[in-house]
């Protein structure tokens, strides 16, 4: 029963500045999802709430206890670590049981609980064995069920599934949401795969170089993206690029590439643009539709160019092809056989064409 | 016998040879001696076998068991103080982070000086007359010269001290690697548990550091038999044998009574002791490691 405020927190390693006066609100019982590249203040964040790490500015509080001054064990949060970190002298019914027991909680109690969080986890097979004896995997769950079995008020998971394979990760990836739905709790995930995210969250957020780019439900970040850098960081494939620069052709707003091509400015952003100013418009895989193929969109711009490389991915074949000078790829959904070095002509749909701001990075 | 010169064997006859000139044969020699009457005085008495009547008289010996009993009290109180001394070092030196180099370098002081001179060192430190530590107690109005290395009590504390001085940075240093090689995360893990530095090093810390203990006190117990020179140079054993440890007991035996069918006989006694103490940290270590499932 928690919510997790952070106002204006920052983090320094000696002159590194690693979090920039970050605010945020996780809303209770909210799954929030933190995600970046590698080095943006990601596991910071995270410490900081947990207790691990000294807070260097600003105010983090739990509920409405303010937790700056608190020690990790005052906190009541449960922490899950990219690798695992369990005790490798206990076995895994000492490993899940051992909060409980520096709680001093009743043998009793403590063997429901290691029980019930066993069971959630289908870990009751080896509550006999020690860490080193489990598969990645079953280490994996080992870790979230001794994060359970406290019942903390918030739920830290710091890239619980990197460690893992493909085929195991989306196994313990809808694991993890239906354990959210069970023990509906306040989780802050760490993570820096944008499919986990967007599958995962309630809400995301999305941190370069230590501040916060922006906030919001998957949706919200996919259709709406507030900087070039979220457009390409969410979605796969990334969205396609181009640089372009606004010029008044005979009087009318156009968009020149760095090649030389024209596009029109899409109607709604007209307003918005001026003469001469550089800029990035971007559009997803699936807006640049290969027209033999699919349906010609209502606003749209056409071209022809050669397909570099398909590949057929059953629902769908990737189409990479040139845009001028930049490679750029396309979706489409009718299984039928691209050949490389086909003709073929595309059409972009205008209406879901974003356009950024090159100098400050924000959307137009 | 081309065969023999191209295998195996012949690479490791070097080794053989060796270890047979320098290890083998004076170990079969010495346990020869300690069958016989031998003195170095009378060279022929080494040819002279009496079967067991060497051990025969040590089991009943006086001397030769308060000897030992004094030397397993010693080994087991000055390995223990050692090793807490150690871990408390160990400790406070991994906390800090500043000049952490130069104290490690620093406690290593110890471990450069020859036992002989730790020896003088201290016999100077705790002469009656004019020691250091008396001196500076007579700044504070002890005006009696305390005794340190004649009274029975305080002549064994006072070795004791010296031994520690020079043994315990063995000790810290091991425990120092070990500290430095426990894994962050699992530490991490108990703190967000529940755990007060207390609990975070009972139930995390010193059972990484359990096999790095026993390390060290396996490493001491075989190199403790080097206090012989403290004790040789502070007291000599004495006075009137209060400080009489196995090993001054049989080099005296040895080389000043000129016994040494007699002394060999008390050291082969006495590396059953060292090859127990050896023996019961080896299983210990081995154990430890089982428990940390490094095995
Ligand atoms: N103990 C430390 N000392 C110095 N700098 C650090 C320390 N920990 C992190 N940093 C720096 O702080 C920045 C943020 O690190 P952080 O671990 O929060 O990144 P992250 O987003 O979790 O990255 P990743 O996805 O790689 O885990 C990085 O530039 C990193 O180099
Ligand atoms: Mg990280």
């Amino acid at each position: 029963m928690a919510k997790v405020t952070l106002e204006n927190v920052s983090k320094f390693y000696g002159n590194v500045e690693a979090v920039k006066k970050i605010n945020l609100e996780i809303k209770d019982k909210e799954f929030l999802v933190l995600v970046g590249p590698s080095g943006c203040g990601k596991s910071s964040s995270l410490r900081m709430i947990a207790g691990l790490e000294e807070i260097d500015e600003g105010i983090i509080k739990i509920g409405d206890q303010t937790v700056n001054e608190l020690e990790p064990r005052e906190r009541n949060v449960s922490m899950v670590f990219q690798n695992y970190a369990l005790y490798p002298h206990m076995t895994v019914e000492e490993n899940l049981g051992f909060s409980l027991k520096i709680a001093a909680q009743e043998k009793k109690e403590i063997e429901e609980r290691v029980e019930e969080a066993a069971e959630i986890l289908d870990i009751t097979e080896f509550l006999q064995r020690k860490p080193s004896q489990l598969s990645g995997g079953q280490r994996q769950r080992v870790a979230m069920g001794r994060a359970i079995v406290r019942r903390p008020d918030v739920f830290l998971f710091d890239e619980p599934l990197s460690n893992l394979d493909a085929k195991l990760r989306n196994q313990m990836r809808t694991e993890i949401k239906r354990l959210h739905q069970k023990v509906s709790t306040t989780i802050v995930y760490v993570t820096h795969d944008q499919v986990e995210a967007m599958t995962l969250a309630d809400r995301i957020v999305i941190m370069k170089d230590g501040i916060i780019e922006q906030i919001g439900s998957p949706l919200d970040l996919f259709e709406r993206p507030a900087t070039k850098f979220v457009a390409t960081f969410i979605g796969s494939p990334s969205m396609n690029m181009i640089n372009a620069t606004i010029i008044n052709e005979n009087n009318q707003l156009i968009m020149k590439t760095d090649d030389g091509i024209f596009v029109p400015v899409p109607q709604d952003k007209i307003n918005s643009v001026k003469d001469g100013q550089k800029i990035s418009f971007g559009f997803r895989a699936e807006d640049i539709v290969p027209l033999r193929f699919g349906q010609k969109p209502n606003n749209h711009w056409d071209m022809k160019s050669k397909v570099n490389l398909a590949e057929p991915l059953g629902t769908e074949t990737l189409i990479f092809t040139n845009f001028g000078s930049v490679e750029i790829v396309s979706r489409m959904f009718t299984p039928e056989q691209v050949n490389s070095n086909e003709n073929l002509d595309f059409s972009l749909n205008l209406d879901r064409t974003y356009l950024f701001d090159d100098e400050t990075g924000m959307a137009i | 016998m081309k065969k023999f010169l191209n295998g195996p064997w012949v690479l490791i006859l070097p080794t053989i040879i060796v270890l047979t000139c320098v290890v083998f044969l004076p170990l079969l020699i010495s346990l020869w001696t300690s069958f016989t009457p031998f003195k170095l005085t009378k060279p022929d008495t080494l040819y002279r076998f009496v079967g067991f009547r060497n051990y025969e008289r040590l089991i009943g010996d006086y001397d030769f068991w308060v000897a030992f009993g004094r030397t397993v009290l010693f080994l087991t109180i000055a390995l223990n103080l050692e090793l807490v001394f150690g871990l408390g070092i160990a400790l406070l030196i991994n906390k800090i982070t500043y000049a952490q180099k130069t104290l490690r370098t620093l406690m290593m002081f110890p471990m450069m000086f020859s036992p002989i001179l730790v020896g003088f060192q201290w016999k100077y430190i705790f002469n009656d007359n004019i020691g250091l530590l008396n001196n500076f107690l007579r700044e504070f109005g002890v005006i009696n010269p305390i005794p340190w290395l004649v009274d029975a009590t305080l002549a064994n504390i006072s070795i004791m001290a010296a031994e520690i001085w020079s043994s315990t940075s063995v000790f810290a240093i091991l425990l120092l690697a070990g500290l430095m090689g426990i894994p962050k995360d699992p530490i991490e893990a108990a703190k967000v548990d529940g755990c007060n530095s207390w609990q975070v090093f009972k139930n995390i810390t010193l059972p990484f550091l359990m096999p790095f203990i026993f390390i060290a006190m396996t490493i001491r117990s075989l190199d403790v038999a080097r206090a012989y020179d403290i004790v040789q140079m502070m007291t000599g054993g004495g006075p009137a044998k209060r400080t009489e440890l196995l090993w001054t007991l049989i080099s005296r035996t040895g080389y000043v009574d000129a016994k040494m069918g007699m002394a060999n006989a008390m050291s082969y006694i006495s590396i059953f002791l060292s090859i127990a103490f050896t023996f019961f940290f080896f299983y210990k270590l081995m154990e430890a490691r089982k428990i940390l499932s490094y095995d």
